[in-house]
């Protein structure tokens, strides 16, 4: 999530005072800005060594896990965001993380790039895998092991027995509701268990 | 080069114990490395291991190949920065390297303590360490950090003097030791205690020194520092003559000599180790490992006694640990969490063991030198 005007439009959902907890935190600039502009507080949760160390020297709480061993460091409903911004899609038990989510915050939201775009669809219907901006790999290079859209999401929140508060597109920092699964490059999932 | 200078303080008023016992007229030796700024808000506290001492880091004036303990993480320029630090290295009560130990005479009867060295836990030596900071006059700690039983240090004071550090640095440690780790200790205790030279503690006199004992004490402890694969890496099955030490191709079918290359180097440890380590600082630091154990005052929950901190945490752990496994790190981490401290903690993926903590390895020291960056940056209040 190097895109500014996406991590403003994320953060904007993020009531101010929050406890947050951010799974995939990256270098933790999300978490920064919402300490910094929202008083939010709270733990990033990242895998990689580099993006621990720019969380460590940035000031931002940050745990060292893997997401796909389970978050069981973490209490029930203790805290009052989960954000899972561009990290479903690297993860094997993406399904479990999600349920786990909802488990360990009163709220969650995810974001994960939208398949179902319409770039991406022409490209697939062009007989090529989408490369975009938003979807920078080859598909034999992707970090990306789960691709899927926002109405993927939908459908698989109602079956988890998620409550669903709000989802919407995300397209260059602006909130897509109108056709969001065919015009928007980011899904976005606001819900609570 | 930091050239490093110990010192030592006397104190005089006795220092009530955990065991219900006290103790009177000791000496607590140390180094300080940089300068203690204006405000004296800078210090921090490095907590030693169970074989070493307060020569944490720099070499002795005119002696190369001094270095300290953990030079490749305190200096100049390092991760510990010397240069925005005031860094104190503080030897233990009972130790064998300057700070009075059971090889001192007792004031109380002007003999040498020997096996009468009171037993002194986790918690007494912070109290001491507590004591020698109030006379060097720092109020509060930037930092307190240790590896190990060191950690272990960092923890309790944490716990027991929440509000003179605002950071603990708290590395391949534990919230107590397992099952295993107490069978090992006590493996090592008994290898010193029947060793014939150990006359109940009391062997100064006699003039002699429990080598076989703390020989086999220091091959044990060896063996669970390091981590199978690097063991292997290092040593494998390769075979090494007894007398000239040099490689040999086949098996001299011998069940005393040397055979294997590992059995050579536990050897050459256990010896080096029997030379300098004092047998009554052995079984006196590895008993204060066995009974730390914050929980144990609130019925086991590690929670509820980490309640007690209000400062903000780093934790490291390495992979290949087992003898302070990550799992340990986390029970800590967890706890912390519940508790809604600052609390940050990398898990570093080092084939090390537990002696990765003393080793180079990019990934540790930058996360180390990155939160104490962080922590230079700090407004002060």
């Amino acid at each position: 999530m190097s895109d500014t005007r996406m991590l403003e439009a994320i953060a904007s959902l993020v009531p101010p005072g929050s406890r947050v907890l951010d799974l995939g935190c990256g270098d933790g600039a999300l978490l920064a800005h919402l300490q910094a502009e929202r008083r939010c507080s709270g733990y990033g949760v990242e895998l990689d060594d580099a993006n621990v160390q720019a969380c460590v020297r940035r000031g931002v709480n940050v745990i060292q896990l893997n997401l796909d061993q389970g978050l069981s460091m973490f209490g029930d409903q203790s805290f009052d965001v989960v954000l899972q911004i561009d990290t479903l899609q690297h993860l094997r038990n993406a399904e479990t993380v999600l349920q786990e989510t909802a488990r360990v915050g009163r709220t969650g939201i995810v974001a994960f790039p939208n398949f179902a775009h319409w770039p991406n669809r022409l490209s697939v219907l062009a007989g090529r895998m989408p490369v975009t901006r938003r979807l920078p790999y080859q598909w034999y290079d992707t970090p990306n092991i789960r691709v899927g859209t926002l109405s993927d999401l939908e459908v698989l929140a109602h079956r988890i027995g998620l409550r669903i508060q709000d989802c919407f597109g995300l397209h260059h920092g602006r909130v897509v509701r109108c056709w969001p699964n065919l015009r928007a490059s980011t899904a976005v999932l606001k819900f609570s268990r | 080069m930091l050239i490093a200078q110990s010192q030592t303080m006397y104190f005089d008023a006795a220092l009530a114990l955990q065991s219900g016992a006290s103790i009177r007229g000791y000496s607590l030796s140390y180094e300080t490395y940089g300068q203690l700024n204006a405000d004296r808000s800078n210090a921090v506290l490095i907590c030693h291991a169970l074989n070493a001492s307060h020569h944490v880091a720099g070499v002795y004036a005119g002696q190369p190949g001094t270095e300290g303990w953990w030079d490749n993480m305190i200096g100049p320029g390092k991760p510990v920065d010397t240069d925005k630090f005031f860094v104190i290295g503080v030897n233990n009560l009972g130790s064998c390297f300057g700070s009075t130990g059971p090889m001192h005479v007792n004031p109380d009867t002007g003999k040498v303590y020997g096996a009468d060295f009171p037993v002194v836990t986790v918690e007494d030596w912070v109290n001491a360490q507590a004591r020698l900071l109030d006379t060097l006059g720092i109020g509060q700690l930037a930092a307190v950090m240790g590896g190990s039983l060191g950690g272990m240090q960092a923890l309790s004071w944490a716990l027991q003097y929440p509000d003179r550090m605002r950071h603990a640095v708290v590395i391949a440690s534990a919230p107590n030791l397992n099952a295993e780790n107490i069978a090992f200790n006590e493996v090592a205790r008994r290898a010193i205690v029947t060793d014939p030279d150990f006359h109940g503690g009391h062997f100064y006199e006699q003039g002699v020194i429990p080598k076989r004992g703390l020989r086999i004490a220091r091959m044990i402890g060896h063996i669970t520092y390091l981590s199978d694969d690097v063991m292997n890496e290092k040593f494998g099955r390769e075979l090494r003559g007894a007398v000239d030490g040099t490689a040999r191709a086949g098996y001299q079918y011998s069940t005393q000599d040397i055979e294997f290359q590992i059995e050579s180097y536990l050897r050459y440890q256990g010896d080096k180790f029997s030379d300098y380590f004092d047998a009554n600082t052995y079984l006196l630091i590895t008993r204060a490992l066995d009974y730390f154990d914050p929980a144990r005052q609130h019925g086991g929950k590690l929670t509820a006694a980490l309640a007690a901190a209000s400062c903000q945490f780093l934790l490291v752990s390495f992979s290949t640990d087992w003898r302070f496994s990550p799992a340990r790190s986390r029970e800590i981490v967890k706890a912390l969490l519940d508790n809604r401290r600052d609390v940050s903690y990398a898990e570093i993926d080092a084939p090390h063991g537990h002696d990765a903590f003393l080793l180079d390895d990019p990934r540790y020291l930058g996360v180390v030198r990155s939160y104490f960056d962080n922590m230079a940056k700090e407004p002060r209040t």
